[in-house]
């Protein structure tokens, strides 16, 4: 008999290569190579300073999306880049992909967008797959039940020529989710919640497993938010097991197995979880039902707490920097927080679902004078989807901008930034000093939240933004 | 790359905790498509006055930081983003290893590929370091020791593969790629098995 395995396990021991030894990493192979134009040139450069191929371009998907204008092509036929840095950077990922035969979801592509919304829309992310990207919060993939994690350049380089990863096995961490999430509260909030809970290096040289009753009532977009967040408590991957959600939201995306072929992938699937009695290196448990409306009130995303919570005060110097950089008060909740800027958007939360979730709040609802929103969707097919739902339509008549998919203000570095000082409600992922613009000060929360602080002019409680005829 | 085999230098300390990398080298910079010549631009929002002067508050312009190319920082340093711009920039500035008591994985990993020592030591270890900036160490990568004024040592754990490329001056890749009959012979097995 084998003995019992956690998820992870099961992944990670179908993927070995060759065992790691007391000398050597394990070699991992990688089913999935994401690819996109900030941190993978570097990378083609090595190829090309070898003389190596691409192993397997089928196994790459690659995108353009952090550099690239959410705003579309103005009437001189171009597109607004931000500078002719990054212009140049998005010709030449097309460059490196025709030269190395890579399929590239570029501007002429209907397929366009974020590159952790694009895999899952396309169905390149499947349960016990191994993924990995140039990108820390490539963790999203997690959400499907395969092990997927952030890498840099060089590991790049090294899946490009040889489609295999050198790596250590990292440790397991539970957080069991019990109960159920209050009615209005969601998975921005959990997660939020459970990195205030763990702390920003909670996670740190470990693979979480997220499960229990409150994660397997969550939609797959919902699992996607909360396995994006798990880089930013340290963790290398978030992983939920796979379950009926899962399939009925795969099933009939463009690369997903069909007919017979179908059925074998999902009674392979069925098998993909932690087998009763296997052993995490540590545990822990959140209870659901105590979460409320969540945000940020200091500068990395640990510091989280509920709105209606005073702000804690800072325990040293480090701490209290942080507080004055965002202008939070000790002893005063976040709540009732003047707002300048709301974005809506990022590999956290520029699903449809997030769309609608904000433009329920928004519908017949003006943004407040003097506030600036941002709805920026994740891809092609978020755009089309939503504006099929006339939900452009809400959010320009509320006075939102709607915009080209694309990371935006998330990682800020297309042009679409604050300015020093201004306070930004962001359904983002990282709160980090001058994260979103110098000097902008970011709260991350929930798309709900977003859309009832920008209506508020300021940080709001999206439960006092229920529109009651909607919620039949 | 060269080898990596013996670090000798004063330490310049920040000690704030949680440095992600958009502080090591903010996003707007990231538009690049080489890794050369990132040294100016580290630390950059932290490093320069609006009017691109030098920021005094800034603890390595100090003068007594200059040079300086062991740093001390507080806990869970390079946290966030996995863009290998940071180890990049701060090679490129002229660091050559970080101490820490916890260093975020992915940085971590990035940094031992670039031959920028990234050394976790004990939180008392790393209390001790970080209130006695400018202390004067000597990091051996073979015997896995730092070596501090008074003759004290401080011993460390590197994963013995980075250890092995970083002596040698050997990356990564070569490694792989002489697995590469392994590699297919997996392949054909699991995508016969799919």
């Amino acid at each position: 008999m084998t003995a019992a395995r956690t998820l992870f396990e099961k992944i990670w021991d179908a993927h070995l290569v060759a065992p790691e030894s007391a000398d050597t990493p394990a070699i991992l192979y990688v089913d999935l190579h994401l690819v996109h134009e900030v941190t993978s040139p570097q990378a083609f450069d090595v190829l090309r300073a070898r003389g190596l191929k691409l192993r397997r371009p089928d196994r790459t998907l690659a995108t353009l999306d952090h550099s690239t204008p959410t705003l579309p092509v103005g009437a001189d036929g171009e597109r607004p880049y931000a500078n002719p840095e990054a212009k140049a950077q998005v010709a030449q990922l097309e460059t490196n992909c025709r030269e190395f035969g890579v399929d590239l979801h570029g501007w002429d592509s209907s397929d366009r967008g974020i590159v952790h919304v694009i895999g899952p829309e396309l169905g390149a992310t499947r349960p016990g797959m191994t993924i990995v990207c140039g990108d820390s919060h490539t963790s999203t993939h997690g959400a499907f039940g395969a092990l997927a994690f952030g890498i840099g350049t060089t590991e790049v380089g090294h899946v490009m020529a040889t489609q295999c990863l050198l790596q250590r096995k990292p440790k397991t961490l539970a957080i069991h989710v019990d109960g159920e999430l209050p009615k209005g509260v969601g998975a921005k909030d959990l997660i939020l919640h459970i990195i205030g809970q763990i702390g920003v290096d909670g996670g740190t040289g470990h693979v979480i497993e997220y499960r229990g009753a409150a994660i397997a009532k969550l939609s797959m977009e919902e699992r996607m938010t909360v396995c994006n967040m798990s880089i930013e408590a340290g963790a290398r991957a978030g992983l939920i097991a796979p379950d009926d959600t899962t399939f009925a939201w795969l099933e009939g995306r463009p690369q997903a197995p069909r007919g017979e072929a179908w059925d074998r992938a999902v009674a392979r699937w069925r098998t993909l979880k932690t087998d009763d009695g296997a052993h995490y290196d540590r545990e822990l448990r959140i209870d659901a039902a105590a979460v409320k409306p969540t945000v940020t009130y200091g500068t990395h995303p640990g510091m989280a707490i509920a709105m209606d919570t005073p702000v804690p005060a800072a325990r040293n110097a480090v701490e209290q920097r942080a507080l004055d950089y965002m202008h939070s008060r000790a002893g005063q909740p976040m709540q009732g927080t003047p707002v300048d800027v709301v974005f809506v958007g990022s590999c956290t939360n520029s699903r449809l679902s997030d769309l609608r979730e904000a433009a329920s709040v928004l519908r017949g609802r003006r943004v407040a004078d003097g506030v600036r929103m941002l709805v920026v969707p994740g891809s092609e097919a978020v755009r089309r989807d939503a504006e099929r739902e006339g939900l452009h339509e809400v959010f320009t008549a509320a006075g939102a901008e709607w915009r080209v998919p694309g990371c935006s203000m998330c990682i800020a570095m297309n042009g679409d930034l604050a300015q020093p000082g201004q306070l930004v409600v962001s359904t983002s992922n990282r709160n980090f000093e001058g994260r979103q613009g110098k000097g902008a000060r970011t709260v991350l929360a929930s798309p709900a939240t977003a859309a009832a602080s920008a209506v508020a002019g300021a940080i709001a409680d999206p439960r006092e933004y229920t529109n009651q005829e909607q919620a039949a | 790359m060269k080898p990596v085999t013996r670090i000798h230098s004063r330490t310049a300390v920040l000690t704030d905790e949680n440095i992600d990398t958009d502080r090591i080298i903010p996003a707007r910079f990231l538009t690049t498509t080489t890794r050369e010549g990132l040294g100016k631009l580290c630390f950059n929002d932290w490093r320069y006055l609006p009017d691109g002067s030098d920021n005094p508050a800034f603890p390595l312009n100090q003068p007594e930081a200059r040079g300086c190319s062991i740093l001390v920082a507080g806990r869970n340093f390079g946290c966030g983003s996995s863009r290998e711009h940071a180890p990049w920039a701060l090679l490129d500035y002229g660091i050559q290893a970080v101490l820490c008591s916890e260093i975020a994985d992915i940085f971590r990993n990035n940094s031992l590929k670039n031959g920028l020592l990234a050394i976790v030591v004990s939180a008392a270890e790393h209390r001790w370091l970080l209130e006695h900036p400018g202390v004067e160490l000597s990091i051996d990568v073979r015997g896995q020791v730092i070596t501090l004024p008074d003759g004290g040592h401080i011993r460390f754990e590197l994963e013995p593969f980075a250890r092995h490329c970083l002596l040698e001056g050997v990356d990564q890749l070569g490694f792989l790629l002489q697995h590469a009959d392994d590699v297919a012979a997996f392949e054909a097995r699991y995508e016969a098995a799919a």
